[in-house]
């Protein structure tokens, strides 16, 4: 019960800060907030990996921008200039290529939405498993050290492959026409429709992370995250259970990044970046660990005033040094009632010690 | 009839035959308990039968099925429970919430129904949730069903992992040195539980240093010394076993 | 010829990472993934500190500047923190590596800097086998051998190498001994940011410096630090010396872009498959609980 007044009240915040925006003229921060929600899935999995099942990653960007990439590749590439070769005719009979047009007005042919989506999730699910199979056995800095091997490896490739436009990345994504009346680009008539699109998926991956939490599958994450061997011993298959976790996390990831790249129209290699993955972890970091609800707010806050510029030049320092001082100083994330007390009685205090 | 039969077991460390062509058995509805010195191979026959070590060579059935190098959570799913030497509770949890750890192997809710929150996974959780909070009665925590389990102190811990390991309705227990730790008072109640337990259908196997809480409740003993069974019987005859008093008090005490 | 002496001169640099990993993760367990950084600031604070002094002056002024920059980490971060979980410090240590990076970022800029060759310039060339190398390479070579030799001799024959081996061993039994186990842990960060920033100044001339150089640096030293077996010194110069030539291998194959991939697979394939290392023996390997 608890769990549908929580998601109750995150939706009509959702609609809150819409009507607050509009009547302040403001509307333009929905943007800002529509790639804040589409960061906050890659939060929204983190957490689930990293706080309920205790399995660190620091790569997941690479999921992100995986989801990305192939949004990217399949809207962009056109496959006219195979126009006339048989096999073509076939897929556009099959509708599994479409006919329109580029960018630029000229006639291209794109792979629809309803292929590219399940392409996306099956390329990052793909991914996952083969990673997570060896990679999830390794414990502490091996599986630290392992994951940032992997997420480095596919910022490379993307950074090194004509395919993805190496260092310039991707643009020119045009918009992809979801349902009639929904379109995600970065348009200002889609503005609104955009908002609340990417702000419905946060919802459910919310609703379906709170289901797994608190049932037997997620008791068995956390127990996992207790102690491994106990769990094991209580009849846990840690292993399918960390893999099942990992590749729901990066599901999660290429979701975000498939739409945000349709949202903003490109991708470029730094998506994938160490930097964006440490971001991730940072987030989780500061939201408190096993704490959907602190992510998913610290998330959104920091990504919207990133996403401002409010940092400026500081923007990687800022997550460095909230990594620092909250590792520091309040490990269980600055969420928690304990570090409020502890901040709250040092302010009662401090007028009257000397 | 015997539930568990383990039959010429060995497993080394390096050089170290730390279990060595150990044979025994454990018949149904009995408290059987295997003692030794420090280092004489009980932990290393524990994780064996339990899956969590790798044995080199031997057999072990369980009711007549193999069990031989099984991954632990198999070994689990087909009725062996355990307890840990250094209480092994998931701090991270409540203590409802660990024993609930404990139906795992009893409730089959897989990733994707709990993620939908199907209306069977949810009656399950509820039937679950019951179970918990009947174990946690019948082992006196009923009171601390919502606090942390790292905030308990040791003697409810242990409670907290007896309650967790019968969560499972195994046919089997295996306890790693339950009385360690304990004060006199408590090891008596440790005793009347074990008995209790057994009483309530469920063959024990127990590795004790403590020997008047093994004298007291056994059935059955072995006595391992460096990795090798030297003695087996009823708790009378091992007592007066000439072999296990010289591992116990010294050699010099035997001749004597 | 040429690959296999280029391999080696980065492998060297790989291998006194890898030792700068080693030195602290002896002494308390940790993996500090700010040890690419030592390299970047050793290199920087020498380039900078080297147009108002004598070059060898500047370096010895930078590597002592560098210590005290891991004192400091040490100090700030590591001292009080009880019982750490490994995750809480993996965390923490990136954290410190990016600040440090930020930092480096708005003192110097992105811009791309070397300290001057030590002897010659650019062109010079001594002939050796056959193949035409430039000095700076010996002085890289020559340098990684002598911190080996040194760090070998401290270990075996002082008395505060013998004390930092105790501990490393059990710490607890080393501070029952009457030990500082918590000093020995200051040295160890001193020592390795120490031989970080005298690396990163060597080979500067030759790879240039950038505010971000470290990270790389960090990866490749941690994946010598492994394929060697975390905590063993020789290990980690074999493996790093195998990791350059291998490197250098790849870029005659593959395209320069994917250089790094191919040490990250390798990272991954060791750590998979064989996660204590060429000369680490399995069974302590899985005795270590990480």
């Amino acid at each position: 019960m608890k769990r549908f007044v929580a998601i109750g009240a995150l939706a009509a915040a959702v609609i809150a800060l819409h009507l607050l925006f509009a009547a302040a003229g403001a509307e333009y921060l929905l943007v800002q907030l529509t790639m804040a929600a589409y960061y906050a899935l890659v939060v929204i999995g983190l957490c689930l990996l990293m706080g309920y099942a205790g399995q660190i990653s620091l790569g997941h960007a690479a999921f992100f921008a995986l989801g990305g990439y192939t949004a990217a590749v399949l809207s962009t590439n056109s496959f006219t200039q195979l126009m006339g070769a048989p096999a073509l005719e076939r897929l556009v009979h099959w509708g599994l290529v479409t006919a329109g047009t580029d960018a630029y007005g000229a006639a291209a042919h794109q792979v629809p939405v309803w292929l590219s989506l399940p392409l996306a999730v099956a390329a990052a699910a793909a991914v996952a498993l083969v990673i997570g199979i060896p990679v999830l056995k390794l414990k502490g800095h091996y599986l630290a050290m392992a994951t940032l091997g992997f997420g480095t490896i596919l910022y490379r490739i993307f950074l090194g492959t004509r395919l993805f436009g190496e260092a310039d990345g991707i643009s020119s994504v045009r918009p992809c026409a979801l349902l009639p009346g929904l379109t995600i680009g970065g348009d200002t008539a889609l503005r609104t429709q955009n908002y609340y699109f990417a702000w419905a998926l946060v919802l459910l991956a919310m609703v379906l992370s709170l289901n797994i939490v608190s049932s037997r599958a997620g008791r068995a994450l956390r127990s996992i995250h207790g102690s491994e061997e106990a769990a094991a011993a209580m009849g846990v298959n840690t292993a399918r259970y960390k893999l099942y976790v990992f590749i729901l996390s990066a599901v999660f990831a290429a979701v975000g990044g498939f739409f945000m790249t349709h949202f903003n129209g490109g991708i470029g290699p730094a998506e994938a970046g160490i930097m964006k993955s440490v971001r991730y972890v940072a987030i989780v970091a500061v939201g408190g660990m096993a704490n959907l609800w602190g992510s998913l707010l610290i998330g959104v806050l920091l990504n919207f005033l990133s996403l401002r510029g409010i940092f400026g030049s500081y923007d990687d320092a800022v997550f460095g040094a909230l990594l620092v001082f909250i590792m520091a100083l309040a490990p269980d994330g600055i969420l928690r009632r304990e570090f409020l007390h502890r901040i709250m009685r040092v302010r009662i205090r401090w007028p009257f010690s000397k | 009839m015997a539930l568990l039969e383990v039959n010429n077991l060995c497993r080394s460390f390096g050089g170290l035959r730390a279990v060595n062509n150990v044979s025994f058995r454990v018949n149904t509805g009995t408290i059987k308990a295997v003692i030794g010195p420090n280092g004489a191979g009980k932990t290393t026959l524990f994780n064996l039968i339990a899956g969590a070590l790798k044995p080199d060579g031997g057999s072990i059935l369980f009711n007549g099925r193999s069990i031989y190098g099984l991954p632990p959570f198999r070994v689990a799913a087909a009725g062996i429970s355990r307890t840990f030497q250094n209480i092994k509770l998931f701090g991270n949890m409540t203590v409802a919430e660990n024993i609930m750890v404990g139906r795992h192997t009893r409730s089959g809710s897989g990733f994707a129904a709990s993620m939908l929150s199907l209306p069977r996974t949810r009656r399950e959780e509820r039937e679950i949730a019951e179970r918990a909070a009947e174990l946690a009665r019948l082992f006196g925590i009923e009171d601390v069903l919502d606090a942390g389990a790292a905030s308990l102190d040791f003697g409810r811990q242990r409670a907290v992992e007896f309650a967790r390991a019968l969560a499972s309705e195994p046919q089997l227990l295996l306890l790693d040195e339950p009385a360690a730790g304990l004060n006199i008072y408590e090891t008596n109640e440790l005793a009347k539980r074990i008995v209790r337990i057994r009483d309530m259908g469920i063959t024990i196997l127990l590795i004790e240093h403590d020997m008047s809480l093994v004298m007291d409740i056994s059935d059955e003993i072995a006595v391992l010394s460096y990795g090798e069974k030297i003695a087996e019987g009823p708790p009378c005859n091992v007592r007066n076993n000439p072999q296990v008093i010289a591992v116990y008090l010294g050699g010099d005490v035997a001749q004597d | 010829m040429q690959y296999l002496l280029s391999g080696i001169t980065t492998g060297s640099i790989y291998a006194i990472v890898a030792i700068g990993f080693n030195i602290i993760y002896n002494t308390t367990g940790i993996i500090n993934f700010a040890q690419g950084e030592f390299l970047m600031l050793g290199g920087m604070i020498s380039i900078s500190l080297c147009s108002v002094m004598p070059l060898p002056l500047a370096i010895a002024l930078a590597v002592a500047v560098t210590a005290a920059v891991g004192y400091c980490i040490e100090l700030l971060f590591v001292r009080w923190i009880h019982n750490p979980t490994v995750l809480r410090m993996v965390v923490m240590t990136i954290g410190i590596s990016i600040l440090i990076r930020e930092i480096a970022l708005h003192v110097w800029d992105e811009k791309v800097r070397s300290l001057p060759y030590f002897t010659g310039n650019e062109v010079t060339s001594v002939s050796i086998l056959g193949a035409r190398i430039s000095p700076q390479i010996l002085w890289v070579l020559g340098t990684c051998a002598l911190i080996v030799v040194l760090l070998n001799l401290f270990y075996g024959r002082t008395l505060l190498g013998k004390a930092m081996r105790a501990c490393s061993a059990n710490r607890m039994a080393a501070s029952l001994c009457g030990i500082n186990a918590g000093r020995m842990v200051t040295v160890s960060f001193m020592l390795s940011a120490a031989i970080g920033a005298l690396a990163g100044c060597v080979i500067s001339p030759m790879t240039q410096t950038q505010y971000d150089c470290g990270t790389s640096l960090a990866i490749k030293g941690f994946t010598a630090a492994i394929f060697g077996g975390l905590g063993s010194s020789s290990g980690a110069v074999i493996a790093g010396l195998l990791i350059g030539v291998i490197e250098a291998v790849s870029i005659s194959v593959l395209p320069l872009a994917y250089k790094d991939a191919v040490t990250l697979t390798l990272l991954l394939l060791i750590l998979v498959v064989r996660p204590s290392g060429l000369f680490g023996s399995r069974e302590a390997g899985a005795l270590k609980e990480f």
